[in-house]
């Protein structure tokens, strides 16, 4: 046990889902050809004026909403001074001393404890253009300029790198609830910072922090965070003191790379802007952005292991992407039993849809054909391993499961008569395996079973095989 | 509140301004005025006054969401040092 306490914050940003950039008319198409989405107000020529997009600004408040910001009334737009060549302007367009929202939070469960984490502010900014390195020049891509982002800056509550991955899952989630971005880290719509310190346990003020930069997954933010809370435990123990730096994560070498400072000192020199006029957000537009969002993961969590008796496990696993928690809800409203339309989602259609790539709402098999193939299951019309065959003909087809079943023969063989025939027909053919179930091997009962579900090609009834085979055999 | 030689140079340095010897020196000189001259606005009593971030006496100027066209590419690049594949192209930055 490290006697050092570990210290994270971060800084999250994402992009919002809007058709059209946060000051101009430029589409936010993600992917096409570099710089034909710009224009003189995003390249910032010379006499332009930005006019802000009512949808961005509907968008932050929302996600402010969702993670339970206190939302401003009164709220404005700084300049953020600094030359880079990604900022055509000069200055960023942000939000300095009036954010949107402040004093929110949300909560992580990391190994079962829940613990919930403080967000300081979440403002609403435009983002910058995109660099790329090549040889002895920069090349810029002026398409993201002006694309409406929100930073979500959290308190420095998190303690470790596996709360840090956990907030971030989370936050990625409720953003992805609300709908005001598809947060993609491969497309660079959610993006994250961090920082970082260690100090003794026990002492009340703050180690000096490392800010990490570059965490383009969450795993790599976890790795980044793991290799410097090492190296900063070392040099600490080492007698060195930390310095306050910038330090770039390579995920090729596994190791942070000091940053030459974008701005000296964070000198940003920020002043209201004066080309846009103030925000003041009423009552009733508050009112009627909270109306819009829906429930959020963590009530769904608790209500699907509460009025369905789901595990915990299993909640989290249909909870995590708006689009799975609607699937399921809407199965059950098909009535499929919650049990079994879980165990069905999280199992089988999860795993089908991960290996091809396929969302689940572009699945096949919709919520009321699940629906009706848990239904013959439990009204016993198929086994569960009928069941199997069944769902992997609907996910290629469409098809209902009953026609399945009807077209394929596959109805489960529950008439009595029928079944004692094959079970008398299996016993007969192997006496070495009443021998053995004589002597106590229950091997021979299993394999007796088997015997039977082959005969009638997995059809017959499990239960029924198993009770009539130990009737038949006490005959004997 | 005068201003020093010293915060000339790191704001020249911010903007990226290479300024002579004999221009940081005057430039301290007017900046020390200017700022003199809006020191005046202090002898103002404020009590009461909510702090003004614009003149204008407007809130909530808005568009809708929607997509207009941009620039065509060549018109996007005039204004370029350089190109590369439609890529602006200018002298490195490190990031690390």
């Amino acid at each position: 046990m490290s006697k050092y306490e570990t210290v994270i914050g971060l800084e999250v940003h994402v992009e919002l889902h809007t058709k059209s950039k946060i000051f101009c008319g430029c589409s936010t198409t993600f992917g096409v050809a570099p710089n034909i989405q710009t224009c003189p107000i995003c390249l910032g020529h010379p006499g332009v004026l930005p006019v802000l997009n009512r949808e961005a600004v509907n968008f932050a408040i929302k996600a402010a909403m969702a993670l339970n910001c206190e939302i401003a009334t009164h709220s404005k737009f700084d300049r953020k001074n600094y030359f880079y060549p990604d900022c055509p302007k000069a200055y960023q367009i942000s939000q300095f001393d009036q954010p949107i929202g402040e004093n929110g939070w949300l909560d992580i469960e990391v190994d079962g404890a829940r613990k919930r984490i403080g967000i300081t502010r979440l403002h609403l900014e435009e983002d910058a253009g995109k660099l790329t390195h090549d040889g002895d020049a920069t090349l810029v891509d002026f398409n993201r300029v002006g694309m409406p982002l929100v930073e979500i800056v959290s308190e420095p509550d998190l303690r470790s790198p596996a709360e840090a991955k956990a907030y971030l899952e989370k936050i990625k989630s409720i953003i992805q609830y609300t709908g005001v971005s598809d947060v993609k880290l491969e497309e660079g719509s959610l993006r994250c910072d961090a920082n970082i310190s260690l100090r003794l346990f026990g002492q009340d003020e703050f180690g000096t922090k490392t800010e990490l930069k570059n965490l383009n997954s969450f795993r790599n933010v976890e790795r980044a965070l793991q290799y410097e809370e090492v190296r900063q435990a070392k040099d600490l123990d080492d007698g060195k003191r930390i310095i306050q730096q910038t330090l770039r994560w390579n995920e090729e070498t596994n190791e942070v790379k000091v940053m030459r400072s974008k701005e000296q000192a964070h000198d940003y020199r920020y002043f209201p802007e004066p080309d846009l006029v103030s925000l003041v957000i009423s009552d009733e537009w508050k009112e009627e952005i909270r109306s819009s969002i829906p429930e959020l993961p963590d009530s769904r969590k608790a209500r699907y292991i509460k009025d369905w008796g789901l595990s915990s496990y299993d909640a989290d696993q249909l909870t995590g992407t708006r689009n799975v928690a609607d699937y399921f809800e809407q199965t059950v409203q098909a009535g499929a039993d919650a049990k079994m339309a879980a165990n069905w989602i999280t199992g089988d259609l999860m795993g089908y849809l991960n290996s091809n790539n396929v969302e689940i709402h572009q699945s096949k098999i919709t919520p009321t054909l699940l629906a009706g193939m848990t239904d013959l299951l439990q009204k016993g019309t198929i086994s569960s391993k009928i069941a199997k065959t069944v769902f992997k003909e609907m996910i290629e087809t469409g098809k209902e499961a009953a026609k399945i079943v009807e077209e394929k023969g596959l109805v489960q063989i529950s008439d009595e008569g029928a079944i004692r025939s094959e079970v008398v027909k299996v016993i007969q053919a192997n006496p070495q395996s009443i021998d053995d179930f004589k002597n106590g091997k229950d091997r021979a009962l299993g394999f007796l079973v088997g015997q039977v579900m082959k005969a009638t090609k997995g059809k017959a009834n499990p239960q029924m095989v198993n009770e009539m085979i130990r009737e038949e055999l006490s005959k004997l | 509140m005068a201003i020093t030689k010293t915060e000339v140079e790191h704001v020249a340095n911010l903007a990226r301004l290479t300024l002579t010897e004999k221009e940081t020196e005057q430039f301290t000189d007017q900046l020390n005025r200017i700022l003199q001259m809006a020191e005046k606005l202090n002898e103002l009593d404020t009590t009461g006054i909510e702090p003004t971030s614009h003149v204008l006496p407007m809130a909530n100027v808005m568009r809708e969401d929607e997509v207009r066209p941009s620039l065509p590419l060549e018109k996007v690049l005039l204004n370029a040092p350089d190109q590369k594949d439609g890529l602006v192209r200018v002298p490195a930055v490190f990031e690390g």
